[in-house]
């Protein structure tokens, strides 16, 4: 076999890239709340992913900084994201997303 | 000195009196409408003799500082003339029109007898309006219209000039729709504005013409530069001025108003339609004189037209029956001399004739107005009859004025009316030689017919035995002598005013009016030396032989009978006498071709065509066009969350490629 080449920093990219998009596709044609709730985490992932790997090529730790950020700020949004679930199922027993087209004109 | 130099030697002199000439009577008007608007809201009475009173004053100022003025002008050199400009008005690039009015012979002949017949009018309508419930809207309008018709004569440019037309027009449709519950009345009013209108676009068309050449509007500027004037923009500007001219003083063919406006009260039609408002045409042209001078053509038509005119109306007013309307033919007659008069350059004769006219005609209106109120709004001279004895006043003033008119030797008409035969005769045309000898033949027929109509119209009303029934006959009585008094002053008017202007051929120097007005006209004037002058005293007597005959014709046929018998008109003639009385069905001929084109233009071009297919559809394109934005633009207003997530991915992804690149 060929010697591949070592995994650059452009490996780790494409591989957010790749999740974000993915991520972007589960929120996106996910008709279950939680579904798109998982995609959204995905998405937030991904963009953990590449801070890492900018850290890691630029060497100073400010991309590590920012990915412990965005940690803390995903577990926070899920938290209200569940909150308004719980109003909503309260409204209309379902977490079909697709239910919710008062706004439909 | 041609016209050229005479304007280069004007001189002006402020007098700063000449807005009250105009402005009294505006405040007149003024005061008068609000206290009949406010008597009309709040239900209280307002006092008559206020009223009224208000509006003589008015009136009487207007005169009295008219009468100043005049001292005033007499005593500046000749060629002068008081001037005063109030304000700007319009300065717009190129066009600078200003409120200016200015006082010279011209316009003191005409402000002079009109302030006075106009407060003579204003006395005679207290008691002639004394009961009708309109008495203060009345007034206003008359002190309005007198305004109006000051402003006309005083204006020292064409828009100041066209502002007074305009509204001395909308005053004469408020009075002869005074009584506008009367549908008929109201129509009367609304032909005569709709009939001035189609004069007033030849006026404008005209106005522009004058302000594309000269580039100004002021009289004195534009007679400075008449120069720049080729012979066929001056045609085509004096037509214009002139089918204006035809409009406001009944001219053929847009005389058709005059008789209809007699639906107005009596002393509207003595002010308006006889004294003033439709002398502006003739002034009109006689302040043009120097652009007229410039075009043969133009003053061919003027005279052509005024000579048909005055037969053609001659010959209507034989067959009427409406007291009023005799008159008001015989009006539009009489315009068609003064028109004449112009039209062969004898400007001063023309004016002259307007004088005179205002006199006696308005006498004669009013005494027609008198015997109307005697006969208890009874207008048909064959219910009339030995009136004389019942109302001398009325009836003594009213035949001075009669010999007035027919140009009976020694009174007004005989003077000035001789004077345009005369001119017309003897003013050689030398680009249609044939026209001297027409005009005259055309007008000495005329004043046969005057001498014929105004004798029947004499005789049938205050002549021979009353044919009104019994209780007519008790109701008869002479009238106040607040309407009295005025039918006096002007039947001396119209007696005395005729030796202002004795001809050269019987008194030399003695022609006052024309010493007084030469200057404004000079050099537009040709000098009628056709015919020798020591003939004018032949042809004199022709025209008071050619009266005295109509007067014979009429008394043998009218007269002679006690009562009245179908006369032998009627028995030899059947069909002309219809056609006489009913105006040679002018009106009905309109209706069936202008009119009724006008309709169909409405109905297929204007509605049907324009509004309903182009703008109800333009509209119609809009709204749909916008339903189908709405329509589409809806789509995305799915509701779906996801669909509004997919949104905001897609924008912001959008931005990030657009940043980045």
């Amino acid at each position: 076999m060929e010697q591949l080449g070592p995994i650059t920093t452009q490996h780790y990219l494409a591989l957010s890239a790749l999740l974000f998009a993915v991520g972007a596709a589960g929120v996106l044609a996910r008709r279950n709340f939680f579904s798109a709730l998982m995609g959204l985490e995905l998405m937030l992932n991904a963009s953990n992913l590449a801070f890492v790997a900018f850290a890691r090529a630029r060497g100073d730790q400010a991309g590590q900084l920012a990915a412990l950020f965005v940690i803390a700020v995903a577990a926070a949004e899920v938290c209200v994201g569940l909150a308004l679930v719980i109003a909503l199922f309260r409204r209309k027993e379902t977490v079909d997303l697709d239910a919710y087209k008062e706004l439909k004109g | 000195m041609d016209s050229l130099e005479l304007v280069r030697n004007i001189q002006t002199f402020p007098w700063n009196g000449l807005w009250l000439i105009p402005g009294a009577p505006l405040l007149g008007a003024l005061v008068n409408g609000i206290l009949t608007l406010w008597a009309a809201r709040s239900g209280r009475e307002v006092s008559k003799s206020l009223q009224g009173g208000l509006a003589v004053a008015a009136s009487f100022t207007a005169f009295a500082t008219s009468y100043l003025a005049w001292g005033a002008l007499r005593a500046c050199p000749e060629g002068g003339l008081l001037a005063q400009d109030v304000s700007t008005w319009i300065e717009a690039g190129n066009l600078h029109a200003r409120v200016g009015f200015q006082l010279d012979p011209l316009s003191a002949v005409m402000v002079l007898f009109i302030t006075f017949v106009a407060l003579l009018i204003h006395v005679y309508s207290v008691g002639y309006m004394h009961k009708d419930p309109g008495f203060g809207r009345f007034f206003t309008y008359l002190n309005l219209f007198l305004a109006a018709m000051l402003i006309l004569v005083l204006a020292d440019n064409l828009l100041l000039l066209f502002v007074g037309w305009e509204g001395v027009g909308l005053c004469s449709f408020l009075l002869i729709s005074f009584w506008f519950e009367d549908a008929a009345k109201a129509e009367a009013g609304k032909k005569a504005f709709l009939t001035n209108r189609i004069g007033d676009a030849g006026f404008l068309l005209a106005t522009f013409v004058v302000l594309g050449v000269t580039g100004t509007l002021n009289f004195n500027e534009i007679q400075a530069q008449h120069q720049l004037f080729t012979p066929g923009l001056a045609t085509a500007a004096c037509l214009l001025f002139f089918m204006g001219a035809a409009g406001k003083s009944a001219q053929i063919p847009l005389y058709v108003w005059l008789p209809d406006a007699m639906a107005g009260p009596t002393p509207v039609s003595a002010l308006i339609h006889a004294a003033t408002m439709v002398t502006a045409g003739v002034y009109l042209v006689a302040r043009l004189h120097f652009l007229y001078a410039m075009s043969p053509v133009a003053l061919a038509v003027v005279a052509s037209v005024g000579a048909l005119t005055a037969l053609f109306a001659a010959t209507i007013a034989l067959a009427q029956n409406d007291i009023k309307k005799v008159l008001a033919y015989s009006t539009v007659s009489q315009l068609g001399y003064m028109f004449v008069g112009v039209g062969v350059g004898a400007y001063e004769a023309g004016i002259f004739h307007v004088m005179t006219h205002a006199f006696f005609k308005a006498c004669l209106f009013l005494g027609a107005g008198s015997v109307i109120h005697a006969m208890h709004e009874e207008q048909d001279i064959r219910k009339m009859g030995g009136l004389m004895k019942h109302l001398p006043i009325t009836g003594i003033t009213f035949f001075a004025a009669y010999l007035a008119i027919i140009g009976f030797p020694g009174f007004a008409g005989f003077f000035s009316k001789d004077e345009i035969l005369w001119k017309a005769l003897a003013t050689p045309n030398p680009t249609f030689p044939w026209l001297p000898l027409a005009l005259y033949g055309i007008l000495l027929v005329g004043a046969l017919l005057t001498a014929f109509y105004m004798t029947r119209l004499v005789v049938l009303t205050f002549f021979g035995e009353f044919r009104g029934g019994p209780k007519a006959l008790e109701k008869l009585h002479e009238s106040p002598k607040v309407m009295t008094i005025p039918l006096v002053l002007l039947a001396l008017g119209a007696l005395m005013a005729g030796w202002l202007g004795v001809p050269e051929s019987i008194g030399p120097g003695r022609h006052v009016l024309a010493a007084f007005l030469e200057p404004v006209f000079h050099g537009s004037a040709p000098d009628a030396d056709g015919i020798p002058e020591r003939f004018e005293i032949l042809f004199m007597l022709l025209s008071v032989a050619v009266a005295f005959a109509g007067m014979g014709l009429a008394w043998a046929v009218y007269g002679q009978k006690k009562t009245f018998v179908v006369d032998q008109t009627e028995k030899r003639l059947p069909g002309l006498r219809e056609i006489l009385q009913n105006k040679f069905y002018v009106d009905e001929i309109y209706d069936h071709t202008v009119l009724a084109a006008v309709r169909l233009t409405a109905q297929y071009v204007s509605f049907k065509f324009i509004d309903q297919m182009v703008i109800e559809k333009a509209v119609d394109i809009c709204v749909a066009g916008v339903q189908a934005l709405g329509r589409f633009a809806r789509r995305l207003q799915t509701g779906s969350v996801r669909w509004t997530v997919a949104g905001l991915a897609a924008g912001a992804a959008f931005l990030l490629f657009w940043v980045v690149r």
